[in-house]
């Protein structure tokens, strides 16, 4: 026999439930029709009103019953209350396939735990030691690239200058022209922004200090960290991630090249020398838009804005900056490889570590910054 | 078997990558109830034309039908109750990673949106007894699973919607001797109980000799031979001689008394 169409079935081959009542006996359901899935979808609410309505005590004749698949037995099956009735005319092979189910018992088993009372508390527990998870596992990775560091000191042959230098191509110069514009443009916005108030206090060529140390001791290095972090730090967590899920790293261990001298100190190098690099591209960037709306703006020229530039700004604060940049890029290739080494082998996972990275890394940026200007307060400043 | 619609039929097909042909003029008709294994060398395009059935790829020409049906047009509606017919195993599982063996199972049949959560896990339980893995096994993540596991599950899968027609691509691949010799019984056990078709595409010969009905050699972009093993390990042709012809095959096609 040709299995019908789910949307063309015979009228033969419809589910259908027939209940007759005999007289002082109980009643007597008789099955006719397809019981498949595709049969009985379309009309599965009719037919489970139609079961349900039905005592415990029935006999059942399903001998009229054309084909009967898993999900027609199981639908059968809960409507008899999980166990066969007493009074069951089927096929052979059917009541075979009953019999089946009763030697699974698919009833008992219930995958869902009860929620326990005190959640609150289990769940503020478990993020405690998730953090501490967190941390425990970074300083690991910490000493672990320390250690490295080490190695490589004493054996220079083993510095993976390949990795490296590719590291530094992927996570700076590539960075360069979408760093450049967003530099550009907030050196704009911030030039436009103090001098409309400058210009109110006659204060015009103040505009100088202000863009100078805002952005070679503040904005620089944020803005670089920020945009490296989404851009780069992204990036390594993925790729860390992946090579978890398809046993890269495993292959590479088991090659006898550890994981994290090829894979992570590299790109905590590369990013902490690229970093300062990037701190500087951004900062001349930003400097010149913000000469540039600073000459369309207000009286203040090319040439009085650079030579106020070095008095304004004493050198100090170039240090400070190149500094962050270096401490920024290590924290942002430690953070995205702590994070892509900790995903689990599922797509899911993959997405969450990736996610956490980033915001982790721009949450450590701006926090690190904040210390460092509390730390740095007396220095650099005219 | 009554009006006999072949389940799989293929005219003409040709595809191709690029400017390299794989198929070209090939023609495939598979019926009601057939176990049919594809075999053919390495590169020689056999899952391509596993993927051209699952309608995952457009051939460059001819026609692709299954259950007598263009896989697409007619609205989505239409491609998707096509699509529930059959069930697919893929060489590597190709499980949802981030769902539970449980979910795994149970995503088509929630997708079906007519099924309470309490007939699903029972199906769900039904399908794991069915490929012999336990209750327990339903809340484990794929990455958890041993390799035969894997492919339980993903056969628990295909047949969460208890399919007309089952395609199976490489389904012993991977699987130490023990393991793929039980696959091969429970596949084999599951259709005689629930009556599939079932294409297989496989390299192992034990796999072939032990489930097949028939066999359809690929080689040379087409079908070059087609029918019942003991028929095709007959016909004259450079492939089917070395694949039938080598020591390994020969002894187990002794074995099973087809030599």
């Amino acid at each position: 026999m040709v299995r019908a169409r789910a949307a063309g079935l015979a009228d033969a081959d419809l589910p259908r439930v027939e209940v007759t009542t005999r007289e002082g006996g109980s009643g007597r359901v008789t099955l006719t029709g397809r019981w498949t899935l595709a049969a009985i979808t379309p009309r599965i609410a009719e037919l489970r009103q139609q079961l349900t309505a039905i005592g415990g005590d029935a006999e059942w004749d399903c001998r009229g019953v054309g084909a009967l698949d898993s999900a027609g037995m199981i639908i059968l099956w809960r409507a008899w209350g999980q166990r066969l009735p007493q009074v069951l005319e089927a096929g052979a092979e059917h009541r075979r396939a009953f019999e089946r189910i009763l030697v699974t018992g698919t009833g008992e088993k219930s995958a869902v735990a009860p929620r326990r009372q005190a959640e609150w508390l289990r769940d503020a527990g478990a993020a405690a030691l998730d953090f501490g998870g967190h941390l425990a596992d970074l300083l690991a990775l910490i000493g672990r690239v320390a250690l490295d560091m080490l190695h490589v000191a004493r054996h220079p042959g083993d510095m993976p200058w390949r990795e490296v230098s590719a590291n530094i191509y992927k996570s700076g110069v590539r960075a360069m022209p979408v760093i450049a514009l967003v530099g550009a443009m907030v050196g704009v916005v911030l030039a436009y922004l103090s001098a409309l108030q400058l210009q109110r206090l006659g204060a015009d060529l103040y505009i100088v200090d202000i863009l100078g140390l805002g952005i070679v001791r503040e904005l620089g290095p944020v803005l670089a960290a920020l945009l490296v972090a989404g851009r780069s730090g992204s990036a390594m967590t993925a790729q860390l991630g992946v090579m978890r899920v398809t046993e890269e790293i495993d292959a590479l261990a088991t090659m006898g090249v550890p994981r994290s001298l090829r894979l992570v100190m590299p790109k905590v190098i590369a990013l902490a020398v690229a970093m300062p690099l990037l701190v500087l591209w951004v900062d001349v960037l930003a400097l010149a838009g913000g000469m540039l709306a600073a000459a369309a703006q207000i009286d203040v020229g090319h040439q009085v804005f650079l030579d106020r530039l070095p008095k304004a700004v004493p050198v100090a604060n170039l240090w400070i900056g190149l500094a962050k940049g270096v401490i920024f890029g290590i924290l942002v290739a430690l953070v995205a490889c702590h994070f892509g080494l900790r995903a689990r082998p599922n797509t899911e996972s993959l997405a969450a570590n990736t996610t956490a990275s980033v915001v982790t890394s721009i949450t450590a940026v701006i926090l690190v910054d904040a210390m460092f200007a509390v730390a740095t307060r007396t220095i650099g400043v005219p | 078997m009554m009006g006999a619609a072949p389940v799989i039929e293929l005219r003409g097909v040709a595809n191709r990558f690029g400017r390299l042909w794989v198929h070209r003029d090939l023609d495939l008709l598979i019926a009601a109830g057939e176990l049919v294994a594809l075999v053919g060398g390495s590169g020689s395009g056999k899952t391509t034309l596993l993927r051209a059935i699952l309608g995952l790829l457009t051939p460059a020409a001819g026609e692709v039908r299954v259950f007598g049906e263009r896989l697409s047009g007619g609205g989505q509606r239409r491609e998707r109750a096509l699509r529930r017919r059959f069930g697919v195993l893929f060489q590597h599982g190709a499980l949802f990673s981030a769902l539970t063996v449980f979910d795994n199972i149970a995503f088509q049949l929630r997708e079906l949106r007519c099924l309470d959560e309490a007939t699903i896990r029972d199906l769900v339980m039904l399908k794991l007894d069915m490929v012999e893995l336990l209750p327990r096994h339903a809340c484990l993540m794929p990455s958890e699973l041993s390799g035969g596991m894997v492919k339980r599950v993903a056969l628990a899968r295909a047949l969460a919607l208890d399919p007309e027609l089952l395609l199976l691509d490489e389904p012993t691949a991977g699987l130490d001797p023990d393991l793929a010799d039980g696959f091969v019984g429970l596949i084999r056990a599951l259709e005689r109980e629930l009556g599939l078709t079932v294409l297989l595409v496989t390299h192992d010969i034990d796999t072939l000799v032990a489930l097949s009905t028939r066999v359809a050699v690929l080689a040379e972009r087409r079908i070059v031979g087609y029918g019942p093993i003991a028929e095709v390990i007959g016909i004259d042709h450079p492939f089917i001689r070395s694949f039938f012809g080598s020591d390994r095959s020969r002894r187990i096609l002794v074995e099973a008394g087809l030599r």
